[in-house]
């Protein structure tokens, strides 16, 4: 089981944070660009969704799977959205982004002053955070094992 | 066990068949006495709730009829504008129809012309190499299914999340197309297809599947 990489992107598509933990194929744009894409693609995908659904939609898209990954979703009610790719294997990711909002997200972004919202986040405890929560959990496996 | 629709969509991006198969009805009449209790506003020629859902009656749900007259744009059938209606007190208490939306032809087409770049930036997105497109795309209501062939055509069936054994029932989708619309003489490639043979075998097989899982097919 592998993470590949984490966006995450505020309610009007400025990528709060990216980094990537085990990713072979480089898209070949620039990181700004490929943020640009991925957001408008979930932006589509979630028209989409709430388009094609024959019933009331409650939480909307939950991921999509292609033949090597698969793209966990997580949205908050304020709009902040994570991005997880992991492998087509792992289970529970949507959990573990949750845990990231609660555990990560809102004790080292929203509870320091001197974070701004809705800016990229340049804070090394965040960082460091992320990193340790990601490693710890049961989908990080790394590839060479 | 529900499957909802099959779409196939063709190598360029166009929709060249769709089937409806068992879409729910979602639709709640109600009364309503003066002043209204929910927001309505008026969004892509269609009365819209936008705020305040109750009783069955959710946000994006349209307003269907009003005292069992139907409601066409902003107009009732004698004519009169809705809200004008709804904003005078004497005109209540009023019996209002909502229901879910329904996808009009136009808007499928749409839908399956808006999946095809999907389905492109997510294998260009892709952590790995080699990768192909969306293959299975889950929201809380629906899974989607999506089969490629080699040629290029799309194959999707949209069914409940449930609903297992649908990579078998793409594959004789696929098996059907070949078989009825391509032996055709009478169909163009990339073009609609409008073959009876090829309906009618694809409403059994849906049932079929529903009724007793994929592994009878």
């Amino acid at each position: 089981m592998t993470i590949h990489n984490l966006y995450i992107f505020s309610k009007n598509g400025t990528l709060l944070y990216y980094t990537e933990w085990s990713r072979l194929n480089k898209s070949g744009i620039t990181k700004e660009e490929e943020a640009k894409l991925m957001y408008g693609m979930l932006f589509s995908i979630k028209s989409f969704v709430s388009k094609i659904s024959p019933l009331d939609p409650n939480e909307g898209f939950l991921y999509f799977k292609t033949s090597k990954y698969t793209l966990h979703y997580f949205e908050t009610p304020s709009g902040l959205k994570f991005v997880l790719n992991t492998d087509n294997i792992s289970q529970n990711a949507r959990e573990l982004l949750q845990q990231l909002y609660r555990e990560v997200y809102l004790e080292y972004v929203v509870k320091n002053p001197l974070c701004q919202l809705n800016e990229p986040i340049q804070s090394e405890l965040f960082k460091l955070k992320v990193d340790e929560l990601f490693k710890k959990s049961p989908l990080y496996l790394s590839r060479t094992i | 066990m529900v499957i909802y629709g099959v779409y196939i969509v063709s190598k360029s991006g166009g929709l060249i068949f769709n089937h409806d198969h068992n879409v729910p009805r979602i639709e709640s009449e109600r009364t309503f006495n003066y002043p209204l209790d929910i927001k309505l506003s008026y969004e892509n020629k269609k009365i819209v709730v936008c705020f305040g859902q109750k009783d069955g009656i959710n946000v994006g749900h349209v307003l269907t009829a009003v005292n069992g007259s139907l409601v066409t744009g902003r107009d009732l059938e004698n004519g009169k504008d809705v809200f004008e209606l709804l904003e005078q007190p004497e005109s209540f208490p009023l019996s209002l129809k909502f229901s879910r939306a329904r996808m009009t032809t136009n808007e499928k087409i749409f839908l399956a012309s808006m999946f095809y770049p999907l389905f492109a930036i997510a294998s260009q997105l892709s952590p790995e190499p080699r990768c192909s497109g969306i293959e299975i795309l889950e929201a809380d209501t629906f899974r989607l299914h999506c089969y490629q062939t080699l040629t290029g055509i799309k194959f999707i069936v949209v069914a409940e999340p449930t609903q297992n054994g649908i990579e078998i029932l793409l594959k004789k989708i696929y098996e059907l197309y070949a078989d009825y619309a391509l032996k055709n003489p009478f169909y163009s490639l990339e073009m609609p297809i409008r073959c009876e043979l090829f309906e009618t075998n694809l409403q059994t097989l849906l049932e079929n599947v529903e009724k007793s899982g994929a592994g009878s097919v």
